[in-house]
């Protein structure tokens, strides 16, 4: 066991210019603007092939026969390879379960599997090769929920499971069942006056980052490959793909190329394993690059879910219970199901005080597409569906919907449903009052001295309302998400940290595995090595896996774990540093062996200001270079039968207000303001946690009005993989979003920060379904909400219970 | 075939250019300029945005062969003499760049829209950036870097 994340023993100072809580510019900013920085589908080798992978056209089916003569015989290819030309043994990976096929072997479970691989030397001839190859297909029934899951004659998704979850599930097609019990529902509800219950759906939403999935393979000398490629985790994909070539993995060498966005998508691998088999096969470099429509088949969506809801409260706005059944869909393969269960369960009832619970959280084989990370990750489902309960309670109440929330917010000491007390900072009631004591947007703000500005409006550009109809409505939402992986996961980070002078300046080197996916993490890494090592330059080298695992960019985690590592690394090299100058220096002058001593701007200076030397003379050409990994506190599983646990790192908070402008003639919405408060423990970079909080709201508004993968209930296949029909914001879609950052210090954490970039995805969906809510006074048990749901022509349009 | 056209003020050539491919391919592809984005390749996203002959289009939608003689502008050949141009500054000074994947399709945007109205509204903005998707943001630095290179643009006249 590693360190863990007690505060150091002294504070460095804060001196050197560009060091934390500053808010530096990103060191790869210009190389962004200018088109030079190398994203993964960016890369080109002399002589590369291209890779094309071909899917399959149903849900599900057995596999009759492959043939691949004639796309094999097109000129321009140079292999075609099916299951059965698999190098090895290990022919499945998976993040938790290995019970994903690389290729398929004689049954593909749901629309989109790979089944083969081309190589050629043109894009398009690989995918026109790809068409030629014939695959003949039997359907068979498809499990697409959970009634066709469980009934007695479902098909099973997956035979003889062998993972740790099968025997304690009720039904095979269920990945992982987690309870939480705690108090006694059945007699808390007798004290309840009010009781609600509500049923809710929450669509499958993409990641939709922009940069596809996509890589470069290139074979070695040594008969290993070198790989390039766009992931969250470098060695988590090594240690799935490694097995699958027959090689050991020392010689599957990944550096990180530039990362398009990620949210989630690329835990799982896309086309890692592909690309290598193809490389090694020919023997040439092979590129990867999906387009759009390959994308969404590429990589598992954010779990679509049913949750059942019973919440009760006494007539002073005080909870009572809450039993709740959240059914998420994790789809064909396991993915992250069994974690995302564990967070749907754990935060199932919301940054709320409530001694008697029963939650029931499953997750679902079945053949709709895989589902796994999403940014949120099984707190998202829970907020929308908690939240709208929260307003229907205050609403049966006769309360405040912000002074309900308040009343019941944890605060810190609060009991989680785990047992769990949160032991740092919870200022919720603090964040929903400082949403609401914001001034609202004026009204009727679409009309201007030249007249309507349509722009303005719901519709926008299409002209549709000069403001008739248009009703507007306020809605808040808080949530709770934890920080970092739970459950008694082995989370750590590794950082290795150089100081040297490099032409007559001191100058740190930080070398992680860390996955920079736009978050910001270098511009960190950067910031932490300047105010813990008083230089000015600091050179980040590229994440690869010629240094240890850094873990996964998800659960918020890379600040506070890699950054904690990069800390901890540069506290051990400055020791270092203050000990070669106490050997060369300390004979000169008491201080050396009395005071504290820090480094700033290049120097070695007392706490009382006072200078002891440069620190270029006291490293003349000496090296000093630590290499540690760093551990947070740590965690452990929850009861398999109570739920109750030490679960979680960290948690954190966020709240909303949205104002909607809605058209109810035509059921089209306009966001007109998303203000958020989050708590973010210390901003170590404001500018970029700024940015995190507005891209992961806009993430929750997209899913609240407009995004959802619509999958056929009937083939299970999908509907809409495009950007002409599955939507995301645009500039016009999106509201101003003000926001109002909190730095309450968790002492558990480096800096005392609070993982950020999650929070603010979860109650910007239901603060938006309440504005819409109050605009129209629909129940709207279901998110994204669409048009016909506003205008009474769709199911989910009936008003009232 | 063989496509002959200017790229950022430089005469290009590419040979062996299949019928079926696009402006982007060849630019990314054939010419070593790969700032143009693919996100969707399907015309949706506006990662691929250059300017043809002075319009902003998507060259993922445009045919290669479309573009013989003609001039094309990448985000490569935004910035003179090896400096930055101000909305290219401006991206990073207010923090409009996360994944960056968005990013060259929105200068040349953008750069387009101050270059026809120098001093936008908001809603200008909005509208003249509506076809340019981002995930990482939420648009509101975007917002601040566009009014930054106004803002810097009229200081400078």
């Amino acid at each position: 066991m590693g360190t863990t994340g007690l505060p150091a023993g002294i504070t460095q100072g804060s001196r050197t210019k560009g060091g934390i809580g500053e808010s530096t510019l990103r060191p790869d900013g210009t190389l962004k603007v200018t088109g030079e920085f190398a994203y993964s589908s960016d890369m080109w080798h002399e002589d590369m092939l291209w890779g094309q992978i071909l899917r399959s056209p149903v849900a599900h089916a057995e596999i009759v026969s492959i043939d691949t003569a004639e796309a094999l015989a097109t000129p321009g290819v140079h292999a075609v390879l099916t299951y059965d030309d698999l190098p090895t043994e290990v022919r499945h990976y998976g993040l938790e379960i290995q019970d994903t096929p690389v290729l398929a072997h004689g049954r593909v479970r749901h629309h989109g599997e790979p089944v083969a691989v081309v190589a050629a030397d043109h894009p398009e001839t690989a995918r026109r090769a790809a068409a030629k190859i014939r695959v003949e297909y039997r359907e068979l029934p498809v499990v697409t929920d959970e009634a066709s899951a469980v009934a007695p004659d479902a098909p099973v998704l997956h035979e003889n499971r062998g993972d740790s979850h099968a025997p304690h599930v009720p039904h095979p097609n269920i990945v992982h069942r987690q309870p939480i019990v705690r108090g006694n529902v059945t007699e808390a509800r007798r004290r309840a006056d009010v009781i609600v219950e509500g049923e809710y759906t929450f669509g499958m939403q993409d990641q939709a980052f922009l940069g596809p999935e996509s890589g470069l393979a290139v074979p070695a000398e040594d008969g290993g490959v070198d790989l390039y490629i766009a992931t969250q985790w470098l060695h988590a994909d090594l240690r799935q793909i490694a097995p699958v070539l027959g090689l050991p993995e020392d010689k599957v060498r990944m550096t990180l190329a530039g990362v398009g966005g990620a949210f989630g998508g690329r835990e799982d691998l896309s086309m890692q394993i592909h690309a290598c088999l193809l490389a090694l096969r020919t023997g040439r470099p092979v590129k990867i690059v999906y387009n759009r429509f390959e994308s969404f088949f590429g990589h598992v969506h954010r779990h679509p879910a049913k949750l059942y809801y019973e919440h009760g409260a006494t007539s002073d706005g005080r909870l009572t219970h809450v039993k709740c059944r959240i059914v998420l869909d994790g789809g064909a393969y396991a993915s992250s199901s069994p974690a995302v269960v564990g967070n749907a369960a754990s935060l199932g009832i919301g940054p709320y005080v409530v001694d008697d619970v029963d939650i029931e959280a499953i997750a679902l084989y079945t053949n709709n597409p895989p589902c796994g990370a999403m940014r949120g990750f099984g707190a998202v489902q829970a907020c929308f569906a908690y939240e709208a309960q929260m307003d229907k309670l205050a609403a049966r109440l006769g309360l405040d919907p912000v002074e309900f929330r308040q009343r019941n917010a944890m605060a810190q000491g609060a009991v989680m449903p785990t047992g769990q007390v949160v032991d740092s900072p919870a200022p919720v009631a603090e964040l929903l009052r400082r949403v609401k004591a914001r001034p609202m947007p004026p009204e009727r703000q679409w009309e201007t001295t030249e007249g309507v500005d349509v722009r303005q409006l719901p519709g926008g550009l299409s002209n549709t309302t000069h403001g008739e109809g248009v009703v507007r409505g306020v809605g808040y939402a808080v949530g709770i998400k934890n920080v970092g992986f739970s459950e008694g996961f082995d989370d750590y980070s590794t950082a290795r940290v150089r100081m040297e002078v490099v032409g007559g300046e001191p100058v740190a080197t930080v070398h992680t595995a860390m996955a920079e996916v736009g978050q910001g993490g270098v511009t960190v890494h950067a910031q932490i090595a300047r105010t813990e090592l008083g230089v000015t330059q600091v050179t980040i080298q590229p994440a690869d896996t010629r240094v240890g695992s850094a873990g996964s960019t998800s659960a918020s985690r890379q600040t506070y774990v890699t950054g904690g590592a990069v800390k901890h690394a540069c506290e051990l090299v400055r020791e270092r540093v203050l000990e070669i100058g106490r050997r060369r220096f300390g004979p000169y002058h008491p201080a050396w062996a009395t005071a504290e001593l820090l480094l700033e701007s290049g120097k070695v200076v007392t706490d009382g200001g006072e200078v002891l030397a440069d620190l270029v003379d006291v490293l003349e050409d000496e090296a000093v270079e630590v290499e540690r990994e760093w551990r947070h506190r740590p965690t452990e599983p929850f009861d398999l039968r109570t739920g109750q646990g030490f679960g979680h790192v960290q948690y954190s908070f966020a709240a909303h207000r949205a104002v909607v402008e809605v058209d109810t003639e035509l059921g089209l919405v306009k966001v007109i303001e998303l203000a958020c408060a989050q708590d973010v423990g210390k901003a170590l970079n404001p500018l970029s946690v700024v940015g995190q909080i507005q891209g992961g709201s806009t993430q929750g508004l997209g899913v609240a009005v407009m995004e959802e993968i619509v999958v056929d209930p009937v083939t299970a296949k999908v509907k809409n993989p495009s950007f002409t029909d599955y939507l995301i914001p645009t500039i016009l879609d999106t509201p101003t979003i003000p926001v109002d950052v909190l730095e309450l210090a968790d002492t558990h954490a480096p800096y005392g920060l609070r993982g950020v970039g999650e929070a603010p995805t979860l109650s910007s969906t239901p603060a938006v379904l309440a504005a819409i809510r109050a605009a129209t006074g629909l129940e709207l048990n279901r998110t994204p909400v669409r048009p016909e749901h506003l205008t009474g022509a769709g199911p989910a349009g009936s008003s009232g219970g | 075939m063989r496509v002959r056209f200017t790229v950022n003020g430089r005469p290009q050539e590419a040979d062996d250019v299949w019928e079926g491919e696009s402006l982007l391919y060849v630019l990314r592809e054939r010419l070593g300029l790969p700032g143009s984005k693919n996100a969707c390749e399907q015309g949706e996203c506006g990662s691929c945005t250059v300017r043809l002959d002075g319009v902003p289009v998507c060259s993922c939608l445009v045919a290669a062969g479309q573009a013989e003689g003609r001039e094309v502008v990448t985000v490569e050949g935004l910035g003179e003499g090896g400096e930055l141009a101000p909305v290219q500054q401006a991206f990073i000074d207010a923090g409009a760049v996360q994944c960056g994947f968005c990013t060259p399709g929105l200068l040349v945007a953008a750069d387009d829209m101050l270059q026809r109205n120098p001093n936008p509204t908001d809603e200008d903005i909005r509208e003249a950036l509506s076809g340019n998707l981002c995930r990482c943001t939420g648009y509101e630095k975007i917002m601040d870097a566009v009014r930054l290179a106004a803002a810097r643009q009229s200081e400078g006249v």
